[in-house]
């Protein structure tokens, strides 16, 4: 089953464009690896998938689970099981972690019509999560991301991402500034997910991440488009090889 | 449109205003002269005493310049253009204009007073509605005056206090702000319409907020509200003063005056959400709101807290301040300004350290939005008798938008070397990354900002009774809802 569905799509900032025709097709069950050198539009790719203004789509079309994507705002992206994963997470100082955990994940449940859950259960769920993620729970009462490391920032997107099980996870560079166990812990937690029913892209500018979670496919995006698909053996290709070759041949 | 505007435009609360009557009043023709003031006592059937105290105030008044100096601008006010008195209306005639039931209240204004969470005894008297209708706030109101009789406090209008305890009137009024304390507080004196008094005696801790009985019998004190609360040793009281509900009022100036005074181990907790009228989005029309609220702690061991959410008046200019003159007495001042559209927030506190090892605590918030001013000015003073005194200040701007302003202006003197003073200082901004990034987590953008919001103010809700800061947290989640598309 198609969960994300992009074609043709154009967006620019300003007069600049910087998506220039990206064709790209997620089914449930797979993992979608995407690298590319600084500044060729990964980031701007998901920035665009979560709905962020200020960027113009001026050709194609996004589809989710069959939905036409941008007829959604941002929330309503995200209630219907789109997480996006930030290259670098924002600090809300004054704004509890825990309290942002909470409305996040009652807002999904309103949107599938459930009640709050209750606080107990949320706890319980929250404390097991935390674990996982090898944090400590005093990162639930502080302000969210305020002060945190890199690393931890990086935790902490995953472990919003398994509380809210999203059906397709965009992760950016979040592998970028971890160190060997945070790396361990956060891929751990992205092979949690994975699933049948679920989809994963990653955005990364190393294999080491593709290691621990091996992708069905990956990608290479090249200024503002995907010059090249292949299986897992392309990321060792490019780390063996470097972009040169591919640059070369798309230009 | 881009994130910022959205977010711009969230803060562009439409005021919803209150009740506006236009029933005949007994007016005395504008101007102020000696003659006026007397009327106005003569009216009132004050004792001697009080007719000299306001023509001192009155003349010393006249000797006075409106103060310049505060971060506020507005046309001049001619004084002489006012009208100083209206006379109270009769119970019929005032209820003949009422409401007659909650059925003929507009259903706005009961919708919002849902939303601000405040008790359902209390909706129908915020709207007006006549109170004999009202069964429920009749019986608080019964219930709750038996109770403060039988522990001795006293709290009644301050025009009822003249007459049944002149003595005790006698005693406070005006030592804590002198009657030619400032240009404002010296026209309240002269001229003061009514306002509240209340006394806790010696050893009695009041058994009750005094907020609920007081909002509903308070309503329409006037433009010169004058408020005395005296605790005696020992004892313990916590007065709220406002609404969250919004208030009008035809008259532009208001110009109040609070006066508070603890004996030894004496507590008073004063806490205020002010929500006048602040004029239109063009920054047309709205109350001056121009305050002199001080507190003596006089006793030792004695403490005084100020809690502010300032989020009405046009301008608003308010120093809530505490004169710590017993040894080891406290002062807190704890604040949220809320500035929008065309409004302009000059307000803090002073902390005047007289007695050894006083301490004071400054927190302070503001939030500026559109293209509003909001500064905060504030003094701590330790005089050379304050041995080991302490003062913490904490003041911290948030802004959305960048069309407003956000200034701070700390004063401090120190005449005693073993003082020990902190200043924290920051501003931020509600950026469009955090409101993307909680938008991206499900959340909607109302409840991103409010959250962003209310994590900001934390530190002074924290300070608010209990259902006071759920309602104040309302009041900035409804102001800044108001507006969304
Ligand atoms: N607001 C903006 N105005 C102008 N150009 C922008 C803006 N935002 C991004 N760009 C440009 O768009 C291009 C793509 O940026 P993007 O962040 O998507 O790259 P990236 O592939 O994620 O790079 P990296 O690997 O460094 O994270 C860059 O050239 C960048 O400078
Ligand atoms: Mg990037």
């Amino acid at each position: 089953m198609k969960l994300l569905d992009i074609k043709n799509l154009h967006a620019k900032i300003g007069d600049k464009p910087i998506l220039r025709g990206i064709n790209l097709t997620v089914n449930a069950g797979e993992v979608h690896a995407i690298m590319g050198p600084n500044g060729s539009g990964k980031s701007t790719l998901c920035q665009v998938l979560g709905g962020r203004e200020g960027y113009e789509i001026t050709e194609g079309t996004i589809e989710f689970e069959g939905k036409n994507l941008l007829d959604l705002s941002t929330e309503e992206r995200a209630v219907a099981g789109l997480l996006l994963g930030f290259q670098h997470p924002v600090e809300i100082p004054g704004v509890k972690n825990i309290y942002l955990l909470k409305e996040a994940l009652n807002a999904q449940r309103a949107a599938q019509g459930l009640d709050d859950m209750d606080t107990f259960a949320f706890m319980k769920l929250i404390r097991e999560l935390v674990k996982t993620m090898d944090m400590d729970d005093a990162f639930l009462h502080r302000g969210v991301n305020a002060g945190f490391s890199g690393g931890e920032k990086k935790r902490n997107e995953i472990l919003q991402m398994l509380l809210l099980q999203p059906k397709l996870a965009l992760l950016d560079e979040t592998d970028s500034g971890l160190d060997i166990d945070a790396l361990k812990v956060v891929s751990d937690g992205i092979n949690r997910l994975r699933g049948a029913d679920r989809g994963i892209v990653l955005v990364t500018h190393y294999q080491r991440l593709l290691s621990y979670v091996e992708p069905d496919f990956v990608h290479i995006l090249y200024k503002g488009q995907i010059i090249k698909s292949g299986d897992k053996s392309l990321a060792l290709q490019l780390e063996a090889e470097g972009y040169q070759d591919f640059l070369e041949a798309a230009s | 449109m881009s994130e910022q505007q959205e977010l711009e435009q969230l803060v562009q609360r439409d005021y919803k205003y209150g009740f506006v009557t236009d029933i005949e009043q007994e007016i005395i023709p504008p101007g102020l002269n000696e003659d006026v003031v007397r009327l106005i006592s003569a009216k009132k059937n004050e004792p001697e005493f009080l007719l000299e105290w306001r023509l001192k105030a009155f003349r010393h008044w006249q000797t006075m310049a409106e103060p310049q100096w505060a971060h506020v601008h507005y046309p001049p006010i001619d004084y002489q253009a006012l009208s100083y008195y209206a006379a109270p209306k009769s119970k019929e005639e005032i209820d003949a204009n009422r409401p007659k039931s909650l059925d003929d209240v507009d259903p706005k204004l009961l919708e919002m007073y849902e939303k601000l969470g405040i008790p359902l005894h209390e909706r129908a008297a915020l709207a007006g509605v006549a109170v004999d209708a009202v069964f429920d706030s009749v019986s608080v109101t019964t219930t709750f005056r038996e109770k403060l009789a039988e522990v001795g406090v006293i709290f009644c209008s301050f025009s009822e206090a003249v007459h049944s305890h002149p003595e005790l009137i006698q005693k406070y009024l005006g030592t804590v702000v002198p009657a030619g304390d400032n240009y404002y507080a010296a026209l309240n004196s002269a001229v003061f319409s009514d306002g509240s008094f209340v006394f806790i005696p010696k050893g009695v801790r009041c058994p009750m907020e005094l907020s609920t009985y007081f909002r509903i019998n308070a309503m329409n004190t006037g433009q010169f509200e004058r408020t005395l609360i005296v605790a005696e040793e020992g004892a313990h009281v916590s007065y709220l003063e406002g609404c969250t509900a919004p208030q009008r009022d035809e008259n532009q100036l208001h110009a109040a005056v609070v006066e508070l005074v603890t004996l030894d181990d004496a507590t008073i907790k004063y806490s205020t959400v002010q929500n006048w009228y602040p004029g239109d989005e063009e920054g047309r029309g709205g109350i001056y709101n121009f305050v002199t609220k001080r507190g003596d702690a006089r006793g030792h061991r004695s403490k005084i807290t100020w809690t502010q959410v300032e989020a009405g008046s046009a301008i608003t200019w308010k120093y809530p301040s505490c004169i710590l003159r017993g040894d080891d007495s406290v002062g807190e001042f704890y604040s949220v300004a809320v500035s929008n559209h065309f409004q302009q927030v000059d307000s803090g506190t002073k902390m005047i350290h007289l007695g050894k090892r006083t301490r004071s605590t400054i927190v302070s918030k503001s939030i500026s939005a559109g293209r509003s001013q909001n500064s905060y000015r504030g003094l701590v003073h330790i005089a050379k008798s304050a041995d080991d005194a302490r003062n913490y200040t904490q003041c911290d701007a948030l802004l959305i938008g960048d069309r407003n302003g956000a200034h701070t202006f700390p004063y401090i003197e120190v005449k005693n070397a073993s003082a020990q003073i902190e200043h924290e200082a920051t501003t931020s901004k509600i950026s469009d990354d955090q409101i993307f990034y909680l938008k991206s987590r499900g959340i909607s953008e109302e409840n991103a900002t409010n959250m962003i919001v209310n994590g900001f103010c934390k530190d002074v809700f924290n300070e608010l009774p209990m259902e006071f800061a759920v309602e104040a947290q309302a009041l900035l989640a409804v102001s800044l809802e108001g507006s969304v598309g």
